[in-house]
């Protein structure tokens, strides 16, 4: 869409007119101006808005080591409760956790390390908390990634086309047809979609998998389609689910745009209707689109934990609450500033594209 | 063409069109057909059939593995793993919970009772051909009792070990520092020497690197993938017999209700529920075809614990535990309104038994019956005639107030995640408070926090009772009490009673099987009437297998007992596939018309967008115009 939108892009500014050569610079030939200081002006915000990104993820840090300290539970009670342990073995876990050292010198410690990427060791399973967490992080990508392109497309798609036959019975059917999805609980719609297409009902045979990410005796391309095979109800329900979200984002910012003169001129012009909403309408209306995809690619990390659950998805959602439960110190400070990162990351990224997209941000 | 144009009036055509997409969409989305590939996908498994004729049986689990190494692994799906990978000295006879040999033939104990000898059995094979041996055994031991790391998960077993050496290799001797007659129970994973001693740190070894692991019981693990799967296949030298099943995969199924699912749909040949099945899902599958419930006595006991004043070893007192509860008729008088019968009927619905003694009737040697002069039978009568004994008499209002004036208020610790905790504190509140009785039900996420700081005056307790009862016995001595306040320690519930601790001491140092089993029954009298653990009904452990993969398989106790969490091997390996259980069986039934209704939907979907596209063009060839 890039070559497309660029003169579209350009002509939105609605509501700034005509190209003042001062002022906030709408767009258009203008900002071809003074490219060197348009430049500079760009890096100057782009850094500011990274090094805010650095600050955050710090801050991140700092919370995650006290925010979880303040979870009620002893991790080593709660791991040996129900247990035939002796007092030297509770007092021995203390000390290979280094829970017995004062809480400060556990905080420098755990910042010291983390700084270089090492988040210690899980209590519950023995492992380096960043082994643990690259073993599961492949499944939520696969599971919430492919959701996320899924419902991005088809909430975009169908968001840009109610909007634009707003009010028509379609309009108001796909609007309340997303809603619907939307507020009906994910583990809900997952076991449902189980008992009717996995399990089968009637004249519905089981088709699909009742659960996990694989059923462990493919390999090669079979691995591949069963992995696919295994895939299909997650992400339906996933996406079933967060479509709406887009949907209406796309729907109420077109709508926005619906009135405004640029439209009618596309139309005087002569263009076609489906090129006049194509080339102009939506590319003006995506820009809250872009903040929220931003916001739920960063979100696609922390995975979909009542979706993991129902369909035994072997992801991070489902390790995020093994270790909220214990509580899992080590897996679970880590898995909390790995999820924020990459919202930070995804934010920060898309503060940075803003500028690119709509030359009006950043000035 | 300017008419054209204005979206204000579109054509009813366009409607239509509009509307066909968001159906179709909806449609897509629907039939989950968004995602390709999925049409074929079904054939990978399908493959396998061509296997020859392995036999898998495959178990739904939901817990995770926290660590396959024996030295370090804590819960429940690991050890039972362990079990089948690892050889014992002893296992436990599936007819009566008695110790029988296992890689151990036979056990001694010397005159002085401090020192056993095992007889290492000279047919236990290594996987990997070498022979099993008592270096083995003591190996084992010695690390656990040398390496902190080692004795993360065991070393409760070792604590009273003062010498552990294999004089030969048929010979273990074990010296210990003070008498123990739980030595035929040492639940401890033997194993082989000249693998482990190699491993570094035990701290961090998993043991989840290398398949197949090398092990000498009835499976040998060869795969595991994290919260997917685990596979063994069946050890063919086992010295007691290979397994009837070729393979067993332990599959993850997070979800209780998804892991029902893939039952009833044959994905699965077992379910045994965390801890159990409810009584909904076994009630609905009770009626489906090919499948079987086993509603089996369970384990575990569930008891009414009360606070009995929170104490260090040392008698620091701790805690706010109500005062009222240090008085004995209150105690008893509380259970004596709790309608146990209701409990099993309504709460359980019919799956559990009403409780007696400690330990619950499965374990048939220790099983004790209050006589009928002790027994706390329901009677609110009887137990508003103690309160008015102990001095708590109804006031103006109703409600019972001690000598200080004050209104009797209890507080009771319940687990937020045990929807019988909360049911169960709903009825005692009914109960208690027709007694005058205030009852503020108080159900955390983590009770182990105010548990530990002695900060309850209730709370709903249980057990997983294990064929040699020290365990459990062990956990209400004085002994067990923790050093500091609010510490960690093995207490359960801050019992300490003279009487209680002098018999336990005897019953660990009675050697005879009979007279210790009567110094056991002893203690469970007292503690029944000190009323500070009396047991409200004892769980069912329900599960379900599909007949047509598992033709039978062995409980424990044998004659009516469970499947999942036996102490001992007996299930897996004595399970007999069915007649239509050779692989592929265990996965999808009908596939092939999977694969077409897949293939189907497909088409469907694919001439659905292909229309869309047509009426598109057409639309596009009249803006031509």
């Amino acid at each position: 869409m890039s070559t497309d939108s660029t003169p579209a892009l350009l002509k939105s500014a609605p509501g700034v007119d005509s190209a003042r050569t001062d002022g906030p610079a709408p767009a258009g030939p203008s900002a071809r101006g003074p490219r060197s200081r348009s430049t500079t002006a760009y890096l100057r915000y782009a850094a500011g808005k990274l090094a805010g990104a650095a600050i955050s993820l710090f801050a991140v840090l700092v919370t995650s080591f006290f925010l979880f300290r303040l979870i009620p539970g002893d991790p080593v009670k709660q791991m040996t409760g129900g247990r035939q342990v002796s007092t030297e073995q509770i007092a021995a876990m203390r000390r290979e956790f280094g829970l017995d050292l004062p809480l400060w010198q556990q905080f420098t410690e755990y910042c010291g390390k983390a700084l270089t990427g090492d988040f210690g060791t899980s209590y519950q399973f023995r492992a380096p908390v960043m082994d643990k967490i690259s073993e599961a992080l492949p499944a939520t990508l696969l599971l919430t990634g492919t959701a996320f392109v899924i419902y991005t497309v088809i909430g975009i798609w169908l968001g840009a086309r109610s909007a634009w036959r707003n009010g028509s019975f379609g309009d108001r059917f796909n609007t309340a047809f997303a809603l619907t999805l939307y507020s009906v609980p994910s583990f809900w719609l997952g076991l449902l979609l189980i008992i009717t297409l996995s399990v089968g009902i009637g004249p519905i045979p089981g088709i699909f998998p009742t659960g996990g990410m694989e059923s462990g005796d493919a390999s090669g391309f079979g691995y591949v389609l069963d992995v696919a095979h295994h895939l299909v109800l997650p992400v339906v329900t996933l996406v079933a689910v967060e479509y709406a979200r887009t949907l209406l984002v796309m729907r109420s910012s077109l709508l926005d745009e619906m009135g405004s003169d640029y439209l009618t001129t596309a139309r005087a012009k002569g263009l076609r209707d489906d090129l006049v909403r194509r080339r102009h309408a939506v590319p003006n209306a995506m820009l809250p689109t872009v903040t929220l995809l931003f916001v739920n690619l960063g979100n696609t990390v922390a995975g979909a934990i009542l979706v993991e659950t129902v369909f035994s998805w072997p992801g991070l959602g489902g390790l995020f609450y093994q270790a909220l439960s214990v509580p899992d110190l080590p897996l679970v400070q880590a898995l909390f500033f790995v999820f924020a990162a990459a919202v930070i990351l995804m934010n920060t990224l898309a503060d940075v594209i803003y500028p690119l997209l709509d030359p009006r941000v950043g000035r | 063409m300017v008419t054209r144009v204005p979206p204000r009036s579109p054509r009813p055509r366009r409607g239509v069109r509009f509307l066909l997409t968001s159906g179709a969409a909806a449609l897509a989305l629907a039939a989950g057909s968004v995602v390709p590939g999925n049409p074929l996908a079904p054939a990978p498994q399908e493959a396998q059939a061509d296997d020859g004729d392995k036999t898998t049986l495959t178990v739904a689990v939901a817990q995770s593995v926290d660590s396959l190494s024996p030295f370090l692994a804590q819960r429940l799906i690991s050890t039972s793993i362990h079990r089948l990978m690892y050889d014992y000295l002893t296992n436990y006879d599936a007819k009566d919970n008695q110790a029988i040999p296992a890689l151990a033939t036979e056990w001694k104990p010397s005159a002085d009772k401090l020192t056993w000898t095992y007889t290492i059995r000279s047919d236990s094979k290594w996987s990997d051909g070498r022979k099993a041996t008592a270096e083995d055994a003591a190996w084992t031991f010695n690390k656990m009792m040398t390496d902190e790391a080692a004795a993360t998960s065991n070393g409760s077993f070792v604590g009273n070990f003062k010498k552990v050496t294999a004089p030969t290799p048929e010979r273990l001797v074990i010296e210990l520092k003070e008498p123990q007659a739980t030595m035929a129970a040492l639940d401890v994973p033997i194993v082989p020497r000249h693998v482990w001693e190699k491993v570094g740190d035990f701290s961090k070894f998993n043991n989840d690197q290398k398949f197949p692991v090398v092990g000498n019981g009835p499976f040998i693990l060869t795969e595991y993938k994290v919260d997917s799967y685990v596979k063994l296949k069946a050890n063919k030298d086992f010295w007691r017999g290979s397994p009837k099943f070729d393979e067993i995969v332990f599959r993850y199924y997070k979800d209780q209700d998804a892991a029902v699912a893939a039952l009833r749909k044959g994905e699965v040949s077992f379910v045994a529920g965390s801890p159990s099945l409810t009584p909904a899902q076994s009630a609905s599958l009770k009626t489906a075809e090919n499948i079987k419930v086993n509603d089996a006595p369970g384990r575990r006991f569930y008891a009414l614990a009360t606070n009995p004043g929170a104490r260090t070893k040392d008698g620091t007192r701790f805690g706010d535990g109500h005062p009222a509860l240090l008085d004995q008729r209150v105690r008893q008088a509380l259970f004596m309104a709790v309608d146990r019968r209701t409990i099993i009927d309504r709460v359980f619905q019919g799956h559990a038994v009403e409780g007696e003694g400690y330990i619950p009737p499965r374990f048939k040697e220790y099983f004790w019956t209050p006589s009928a002069g002790q027994k706390l039978s329901y009677d609110p009568a009887k137990a508003a005639a103690l309160l008015d004994e102990a001095g708590y008499r109804k006031n103006g209002a109703g409600k019972r107030v001690g000598k200080d004036g004050k209104p009797l208020d209890l507080r009771i610790l319940c687990h937020a995640t045990d929807p019988n905790d909360k049911a169960i504190g709903k009825y005692l509140q009914e109960w208690w408070g027709d007694l005058g009785i205030g009852l503020k039900v108080n159900c955390l996420d983590n009770v182990s926090d105010p548990w530990y700081a002695g900060e309850y005056d209730l709370a709903f307790d249980g057990w997983s009772v294990n064929p040699d009862p020290d365990f459990v016995l062990s956990i209400h001595t004085c002994a067990a009490l923790p050093a500091k306040p609010k510490e960690s320690a093995a207490t359960d519930n801050f019992i300490c009673d003279k009487q209680y601790d002098e018999l336990y001491a005897k019953q660990l140092a009675e050697y005879d099987p009979a007279k210790r089993a009567d110094l056991v029954k002893q203690m469970e009298s007292r503690l029944y009437d000190t009323g500070y653990m009396n047991v409200m009904a004892y769980p069912n452990a329900v599960e379900a297998y599909r007949t047509d993969q598992i033709k039978s398989i062995t409980t424990m106790p044998s004659a009516a007992g469970n499947i999942y969490g036996q102490d001992g091997y007996w299930s897996w390996w004595s399970a007999v596939p069915a007649a239509g259980a050779s692989s592929g069986s265990s996965d999808e039934g009908g596939s092939s018309t999977g694969v077409l209704i897949g293939i189907g939907v497909a088409v469907v979907v694919l001439a659905g967008g292909g229309l869309l596209f047509a009426m598109r063009r057409r639309s596009t060839a009249e803006d031509r115009e």
